[in-house]
């Protein structure tokens, strides 16, 4: 165990599944000479060289069909966004070639590759760069998408990634790159793909997130406890598949749940959550589930506005106070 | 897989130019065929027929290596089967049949055959040409000699995909031999309604930095010649090359087009280009071939496509548990 920060622990993966199999290597666009936009891949070109890390155009199109036309020969790309609103350029190559390569060919061809990059809003970059694009990419059948919320996940979240066979669309966030936490280092360690966790126990409230808003919902917690309101919380960590098991244990004993995302409200995750309980596990419910996310706008520069479309505690105790009537 | 020898022999020979003959009488009439049955609604979808153009990859598959890969667009029929592909497993995916060479999944415009590195035919204009550059890549990587051909048609030089992939090619030199079959039609637009310039290599070729030749795409003689130059670039480690094979599409964009765009007179005067009327004529003239032995050729051609035929319809149906197959590798979790 070592305390280190979300991007090391990022780097870390990559760099052991790189030493374990010749076939990973790591494409993108300032990733080798650069050493990453964000640093993520800092010193991996001294480690590997150029022919396993790979500076590519700004032509996010290009590259990622690049990288799926070479797994679908074998090899383990770890694409890079620079950030996952660059990834909507790609989405063809996504949507159509990674998610449906398998199917279309009757199982002849497999993709086994990670899009990964950082997302979200992080902070006055606007519309454009603070997209988050995990209801889009969990839409697809034939897509998996995690999104890891701390220094130890990101680490045993993406080495699974690597090593899964599918195509992984692996979303970081922009604000938590530099938090840290205490990381295994046993080259082995793997978090399961599809295993949500329950990061807080309780009794009373069911906060089901992930990514960035895990910090605020346990913020939201905290206060809620000393409210004697008891808040079990949620770390979906899998988008996609969902672990719905974790989720209707926890409501069959709370019977109540408040859903937190940054994402946009109508057709966000939290929709798609909320109706997969509602089918599983209505009559375990004492009231409607509510959702807590981000106001129905573009992301606007101003850090004003922008704090204002956010989630934040207040947000989300009200919400808790809400299912439980209080 | 297995080494052929025919890049090392500089002319076609008699017996290869008889088999090239075959194979593009073979996809004419799976075509004509397929037009009936599209016609009879038992293949559905889309359906897009490559009557007129079989030299095109009769010609420049002919001169690949077994461990070489091949991609192309949804008009992909004779291409597949220029690589190899039995005609049944082709009638059978466009029936939506379990034996299909995509167990139904794909249809038409989706054929692939893994071992016969067929990477498939793929349906958004434009969007394989990077996959293509992918598996060249990997070629590259892994430090292999094979190369990647990978065709499309006029319309998708106009793709911004094309484009991206065409300068990574070149940058990093890879295998990938690009050969855009220019049958004057982006679907109902012709090239000079489409393409600020009727000179496509101008856009393909030296732009990128790769050779860009102009061929008659019904010349299937010459197909080959310019592909072999362009494999032998590309083994050397010299980097992409792009091909523009004129040729002309007898059918209409797809089994649905009318083809109001294009006057009846254009369509049979192309008729006389036709590039297999044209090597018949070549194969005769050699001596390599006579009427008689044409003949059987022909006969024996319908009785392997109505056998296909007969395959597909006899074929049964994917099973409904098949739905949730082949989504993942891992177990697949529907979320439902």
């Amino acid at each position: 165990m070592a305390v280190i920060q979300y991007r090391e622990a990022l780097r870390q993966a990559m760099v052991e599944e790189m030493e374990r199999d010749d076939r990973v290597f790591l494409m993108g666009e300032e990733v080798a000479e650069y050493n990453g936009a964000y640093k993520v891949s800092q010193g991996m070109l001294d480690q590997f060289g150029p022919r396993r890390i790979i500076d590519t155009p700004i032509s996010e199109n290009g590259f990622c069909g690049i990288g799926i036309g070479a797994a679908m020969v074998g090899l383990r790309p770890i694409v890079e966004f620079m950030t996952f609103s660059f990834s909507y350029v790609a989405f063809d190559q996504l949507v159509n070639n990674a998610a449906n390569m398998r199917y279309m060919s009757g199982g002849q061809f497999s993709v086994p590759i990670v899009f990964r990059g950082n997302s979200g809003v992080g902070g006055s970059l606007g519309a454009t760069h603070s997209h988050r694009p995990e209801a889009f990419y969990a839409h697809v059948p034939g897509l998996t998408v995690l999104m890891p919320s701390t220094p130890a996940d990101a680490k045993g979240m993406l080495k699974a990634a690597i090593r899964s066979d599918d195509p992984i669309i692996f979303i970081e966030h922009e604000n938590l790159l530099g938090d840290k936490g205490e990381v295994s280092d046993d080259r082995d360690f793997l978090v399961p793909i599809g295993k949500a966790s329950i990061v807080r126990p309780g009794r009373d409230v069911t906060l089901i997130t992930y990514s960035r808003m895990l910090k605020i919902t346990l913020a939201a917690a905290e206060k809620l406890a000393e409210e004697g309101i008891d808040a079990e919380v949620i770390d979906l960590r899998s988008i996609r598949p969902l672990d719905i098991d974790t989720l209707v244990t926890s409501v069959s004993k709370t019977h109540r749940a408040v859903i937190i995302e940054e994402d946009w409200p109508y057709c966000g995750i939290g929709a798609g959550i909320s109706d997969r309980i509602m089918q599983k596990a209505f009559d375990e419910l004492d009231a409607p589930i509510r959702r807590v996310t981000a106001k129905d706008v573009p992301v606007p520069y101003s850090r004003v506005l922008e704090a204002a479309m956010l989630p934040d505690v207040g947000k989300v105790v009200a919400q808790v106070h809400d299912v439980l009537y209080r | 897989m297995a080494q052929t020898t025919t890049e090392a022999k500089p002319a076609v020979t008699r017996n290869q130019s008889v088999g090239w003959l075959r194979q593009m009488l073979l996809i004419r009439r799976f075509e004509e065929q397929s037009a009936k049955l599209y016609q009879q609604q038992k293949i559905l979808g889309f359906c897009h027929l490559y009557s007129g153009q079989e030299a095109v990859a009769v010609g420049s598959i002919g001169v690949l290596r077994e461990d070489d890969y091949v991609f192309t667009a949804y008009r992909d029929h004779g291409h597949a089967i220029a690589r190899g592909m039995d005609p049944k497993a082709g009638m059978a995916e466009m029936l939506g049949k379990v034996s299909g060479c995509s167990k139904g999944k794909g249809g038409s415009m989706h054929f692939f055959d893994a071992e016969k590195g067929f990477m498939g035919g793929h349906a958004i204009v434009g969007s394989h040409i990077p996959l293509a550059a992918g598996v060249a890549f990997a070629i590259k990587y892994k430090g292999g000699d094979q190369a990647c051909l990978c065709y499309f048609g006029d319309g998708a030089m106009d793709q911004g995909a094309l484009h991206e992939a065409f300068n990574i090619a070149s940058l990093w030199k890879l295998p990938v031999i690009y050969i855009v079959e220019n049958n004057m039609m982006s679907m109902g637009t012709q090239l000079h309604r489409h393409s600020w310039t009727t000179d496509l290599t101008l856009r393909g070729g030296p732009a990128y930095g790769m050779p860009g030749i102009l061929v008659d795409g019904n010349d299937i003689e010459e197909m080959a010649r310019v592909t072999r130059d362009a494999l032998r670039r590309a083994r050397a480690g010299e980097g992409p090359s792009f091909i523009e094979a004129k040729t002309y599409r007898f059918r209409g964009h797809s089994m649905s087009d009318p083809m109001k765009y294009r006057s009846k007179e254009e369509a049979e005067k192309a008729k006389e280009g036709d590039p297999i009327v044209l090597f018949e004529s070549l194969l005769k003239e050699r001596g390599w071939i006579d009427e008689p032995t044409l003949e059987e050729m022909h006969e024996k051609i319908k009785a392997e496509v109505e056998e296909a035929i007969q395959f597909a319809e006899h074929a049964p149906e994917p099973p409904l548990e098949s739905l949730y197959q082949d989504i993942t590798v891992a177990p697949f979790i529907p979320q439902e």
